[in-house]
């Protein structure tokens, strides 16, 4: 029995995460009156906390191998914690507004309980856990997506994500469902021994693979993204952007280096055929887009194809570069949406990028953040983006896939023109007549400290070395 | 020595202070914020010198280089490794000493002569970071991190000299500056690459074998570090930018364009001294050669100026060619036998850093007091100004070389060098020497005596500076008169023991018979209020005088050089492949982009049933190249 406790203690990442959601939700029933800040920022405390408590990484296998934590996906999800602490301070503007205020609790509730999810994807040490992991992530976040439901477009996001999420979920489990057949088990560890590189078993991956793809957004499976990230309200779709497609990379990561050792060869292949693609067709839908938040739409697309780099390296350095840029990918794109909710929540609801011209003008310390996270974004040194996308790239080289890295190294290029013409929008394009910046934005207390923390995050984490030194070590320590 | 890490770090601090918050300060609290931290900074420093000299010297009688700081930064292989830390020795020590005392009496003058000028904080806060990069680039404990402040110092520089932005030529400069220096800066890179390949190490001592295997390139890695030391120490031909980067304010002049950041080339060949001796002699005569033709170009054009910061300005730029052919000529590491020249270059550089930030300073209380740097509209100024009067004169005997002041002692050990080296630099170096007692006194005597613009003066009557501008001065004299009398062999030597200094007679006596004749000269020339001594030369050798005035035409020369040769042959055939095939292939791809763009758009139409569709088309696709 003592035994027990202790091992359920060991969750502790888990175990803080649901006191936090518990806490809130409490807090959130029992408050007097919607609309103060005093959820907010009872919320980003206890987010604080639970960051700092689960810096430690630790090495756990529980029941019976259903659950593994090692050092590495320790640090994951203290990225994804702190991610999602950054994504909370910056939503205040959001959910003070009086026709959201009242669903506050709510939002901080749905969206920790689909960070618990995706915990419990990232630990899984049996697909069954895996699965329910994944949907715990999933299915709130249609509700999520929804959550300005008297908006038409916020509906029709939820109602697009939710169908799509059902199809990508069917075809997940039938995958599974075939795994399972073949090898009679769903044990992480028990698979690799008996898994045979039959017709079926590679079915099974590229189902799966879809699966997560659905998730990163990858294409072909990521038709749902632009429709479902401008639809979404700003502050949703920055924690879809990061923290969820984040989560889903490393989840892949683990899953086909450690289960699907015996089909190294056609998972690499399909792997680098998404990567090429996405980042391209990505890069290209980008490029035309007017609305920001179809435009970041496109760009995570484009991004999602260079974390899959760090998969397809296949090598312990892959996997600490793929979390590097996961880390760098949050602070940089949480910034670029924390402006575009600023702007947003200022300007009368625009959202299109003619209304960034001449923000410089008036804003010139929101336009430099927006600058240096789009900066790093397009992986301009000395930006924390430069040196993620530099490892990355290193990684896939060294594993000897340079036709696809040269090719996505092409693609930068055109990344960074669309990147630019944000900047020069915001530095060059004069205002448009009656535009609703004549004056500066006063932006919230805790926008600004988001900002400020990206802002530092994205100039500083690139040159530090002691960070990306220990993340290569504790990739170094992963078991497989 | 733990608490040097604090030298870095309050200037850094006070940078970033300043920088983000400044514009919310007023003036006074942002100046206090820099000077304060300053302050700390030179007690620092002083703390430092004296724990560091006051150790006790190792067992053969050198003093141990100290490293409280290391830090790996980016490593490349096992031995190959860019750190970062903080270096300890006693030539390291001396610069910080000369760093934070005249970057201290800058901040403390900057109070009076930037009152009231727009940007006073962004003044201050560039000023903490250009302190930062120097003393970081002087405690280095490898090439590359000295590389790394090097350009943070060039980056300062540019700044400062652009601090005025509103004025044409002030922008001007700051590029000029900055292109220059960083043009040079391409062979300090190449040379470090050189050597980081070679070496295997960034360290400033490589292994033996490394350097048995790598002894050949050695001597190329180090001539190529030496042109960027050439470009920030504006040696000639790299000059050209230190005479226009006077138009930064005074101070600032005083600080980076005198003191600091142009002597940066000697301490970067001081610093590779031991390879340069053991495995590149022959670099180092050559580095001798280019600082002596340095010293006599810019000796000669310095004595025809009107402008008194160019005047200033290209005495600089002769004074480092002495502290460059001093460190060219020796031949062994030992003081008695070939290395005296280490030591005298050090000492130079320190006497000088004290009295030409003094001069500068002056020079910037002459200009605060008439509105011009033309010598034209001052003159008869001792009247008005005795404080900065009495200073220069000091300031301009240091530099002349009369005892007892400091610059006699350190130039006196220079031409020692030189004549150990051979007769003929010697007297070519003491020529020099005369050269620059004459032009010094020939500035004095036209700031000072000689006609007044009583036109100017009536309008506007010249007045002696605030304290706070006549303080620093004050100070840094009273070092000047000292300063030759402090025992430096004890300190820093090029084998590192201690040596006594001792005046050579006959090196004495000739040079300062050779100052007393120039000033003399001088002073039968300018002390009346007509010099029709100087007008019948100057119409004697018209072109002579033309030329010099034009600095030899060595900016024409450039921009010859650049203009016809490197645009029309070079450049133009560049821009025409970058217009066409470069810009050409990005065109292409832009103009792919957009068109695929609009090919793959329908695929994104909105209908979630279409979605499943391409869904399961992927499946499909990705199931078949599988099984095929």
């Amino acid at each position: 029995m003592n035994n027990y406790m202790s091992a359920v203690l060991s969750l502790h990442a888990e175990l803080s995460l649901i006191v936090v959601l518990v806490v809130v939700f409490l807090a959130d029933l029992f408050r007097s009156r919607p609309g103060g800040r005093g959820l907010r920022v009872l919320v980003c405390a206890l987010m604080l906390v639970q960051v700092l408590l689960n810096l430690s990484p630790d090495t756990r296998e529980l029941f019976g191998g259903m659950y593994v934590n090692t050092p590495f996906t320790s640090v994951v999800k203290s990225i994804l914690s702190a991610g999602t602490l950054l994504v909370f301070l910056q939503s205040g503007e959001w959910t003070r507004r009086p026709d959201t205020a009242i669903r506050e609790g709510e939002f901080y509730v749905i969206t920790l309980s689909t960070l618990l999810g995706m915990f419990f994807m990232l630990s899984a040490g049996h697909f069954l856990i895996f699965y329910v992991g994944l949907e715990m992530a999933s299915i709130p976040m249609a509700c999520l997506v929804a959550m300005d439901k008297k908006r038409r477009q916020s509906a029709e996001a939820g109602a697009k994500f939710i169908l799509s999420s059902m199809f990508s979920s069917a075809l997940l489990l039938y995958g599974l469902s075939l795994l399972y057949g073949t090898t009679g088990t769903l044990y992480f560890a028990d698979l690799p021994d008996v898994l045979q590189s039959g017709g079926l078993e590679r079915l099974a991956l590229v189902l799966f693979i879809a699966g997560m793809g659905f998730k990163m957004s990858l294409v072909p499976f990521h038709l749902w993204t632009a429709d479902v990230y401008q639809g979404a309200p700003t502050g949703v779709t920055a924690y879809l952007s990061v923290i969820s497609k984040g989560a889903a990379a490393v989840a892949l990561a683990v899953v086909v280096r450690f289960v699907f050792p015996a089909l190294t060869d056609d998972w690499s292949v399909v792997l680098a055929l998404l990567s090429v693609v996405t980042i391209t067709l990505g890069n290209l839908m980008a490029v035309l887009q007017h609305d920001m938040k179809r435009f970041m739409a496109f760009s995570s697309i484009s991004q999602a194809g260079y974390i899959v780099l760090g998969v397809l390296a296949g090598s312990p350095a892959g996997m600490a570069s793929l979390a590097f840029y996961v880390a760098i990918y949050v602070v940089a794109n949480v910034a670029v949406f924390a402006v575009i909710s600023t702007v947003e929540q200022h300007g009368g609801g625009r959202t299109d990028r003619e209304a960034f011209n001449g923000l410089y003008a008036t804003n010139p310390r929101l336009t430099l953040v927006m600058t240096l996270a789009l900066f790093s974004l397009g992986g301009i040194p000395p930006f924390a983006g430069f040196f993620s996308k530099f490892f990355i790239f290193a990684a896939a080289f060294e594993a000897g896939w340079h036709l696809v890295v040269f090719l996505a190294l092409l693609n930068t290029i055109i990344s960074l023109y669309y990147y630019l013409l944000v900047v020069k929008a915001m530095y060059i394009s004069t205002p448009a007549e009656g535009s609703a910046f004549g004056s500066p934005i006063h932006s919230s207390r805790g926008v600004r400290l988001c900002l400020a923390l990206c802002t530092l995050g994205v100039c500083v984490l690139g040159v530090l070395s002691c960070f990306y030194e220990n993340l290569f070590q504790w990739a170094d320590m992963l078991p497989w | 020595m733990e608490y040097t890490i604090l030298i870095l770090l309050l200037p850094v601090l006070s940078f970033l202070v300043l920088a983000l918050a400044g514009m919310k300060m007023s003036h006074r609290v942002a100046g206090l914020i820099g000077t304060l931290s300053l302050c700390a900074v030179t007690v620092v420093s002083y703390l430092t010198a004296y724990a560091y000299f006051a150790m006790p010297r190792q067992a053969d009688g050198t003093f141990a280089q100290l490293m409280p700081y290391n830090f790996e930064w980016l490593p490349f292989t096992d031995a190959l490794h860019i750190d970062m830390g903080i270096l300890l020795d006693p030539i390291s020590v001396m610069m910080l000493v000369v760093i934070s005392t005249v970057s201290f009496m800058v901040h403390i003058y900057s109070f009076g002569y930037m009152k009231g000028e727009r940007g006073f904080q962004r003044y201050y806060a560039f000023l903490s970071l250009f302190t930062f990069s120097m003393l970081g680039l002087v405690v280095a404990t490898n090439i590359f991190q000295m590389y790394v402040f090097w350009e943070l110092v060039g980056v300062s520089s540019y700044l400062l000299i652009g601090f005025y932005y509103t004025k044409p030529e002030a922008i001007a400069a700051s590029k000029k500056a900055f292109i220059v220096t960083r043009f040079a800066d391409l062979g300090f890179l190449i040379g470090i690459l050189i050597y980081g390949y070679y070496m295997g190490t960034f360290t400033f001592d490589p292994a033996q074998e490394d350097l048995m295997q790598g002894a050949l390139m050695l001597p190329w890695a180090l001539g190529l570090m030496f042109v960027g030391g050439a470009g920030k120490s504006a040696m000639f031909p790299l000059h050209i930018w230190l005479p226009d980067a006077m138009e930064g304010p005074t101070p600032v002049s005083a600080l980076i364009h005198a003191a600091t950041m142009v002597v940066a080339g000697v301490y970067q060949v001081a610093r590779l001294f031991p390879l340069y001796i053991a495995y590149a002699p022959e670099t180092l005569h050559i580095v001798a050669y280019v600082g002596a033709f340095t010293a006599f170009y810019a000796a000669s054009v310095a004595c025809v100026q009107s402008d008194i910061k160019r005047v200033l300005a290209f005495s600089t730029i002769s004074q480092i060619g002495f502290m460059m052919v001093a460190l060219g000529v020796c031949t062994g590491m030992p003081s008695h036998e070939g290395g005296l020249g280490y030591m005298a270059s050090m000492f130079h550089l320190f006497t000088h850093a004290m009295f030409k930030a003094l001069l500068f300073l002056g020079a910037g209380c002459i200009i605060h007091a008439v509105h011009s740097n033309e010598m034209s509209a001052m003159g008869g100024l001792r009247k008005y100004m005795p404080v900065t009067h009495i200073t220069f004169l000091i300031a301009c005997l240091a530099i002349s070389g009369i005892p007892p002041f400091s610059g006699f002692f350190s130039k006196d050990e220079i031409l020692t060098a030189c004549f150990a080296f051979s007769p003929v630099m010697g007297w070519v170096m003491t020529v020099i020497a005369g050269m620059t007692a004459f032009y010094m006194f020939r500035l004095y005597y036209g700031i000072f005596w000689g006609t007044e613009n009583k036109a100017l003066h009536a309008a506007h009557t010249p007045h002696e500076s605030p304290l706070t501008m006549t303080f620093p001065l004050m100070v840094l004299a009273a070092v000047t008169c000292v300063a030759g009398f402090i025992p430096f062999g004890h300190f820093v030597t090029g084998d590192g023991l201690s040596y006594d200094i001792h005046l050579d007679s006959t090196v004495a006596l000739t040079s300062c018979v050779v100052a007393v004749v120039a000033i003399a000269l001088a002073t039968f020339i300018y002390v009346r209020d007509r010099q029709p001594v100087a007008d019948a030369l100057a119409r004697r050798f018209p072109r002579l005088h033309e030329a010099a005035y034009r600095r030899f035409y060595m900016d024409e020369a450039w921009l010859f050089v650049t203009k016809r040769i490197i645009f029309r042959m070079v450049s133009t055939p560049l821009a025409w492949f970058d217009r066409h095939v470069v810009d050409g292939f990005m065109n292409f791809l832009a103009w792919a982009t957009n068109a695929s763009a609009e090919e793959v758009q329908p695929m994104q139409s909105g209908r979630i049933q279409a979605y499943t569709v391409w869904f399961l088309c992927g499946i499909i696709v990705l199931t078949l190249l599988l099984m095929l």
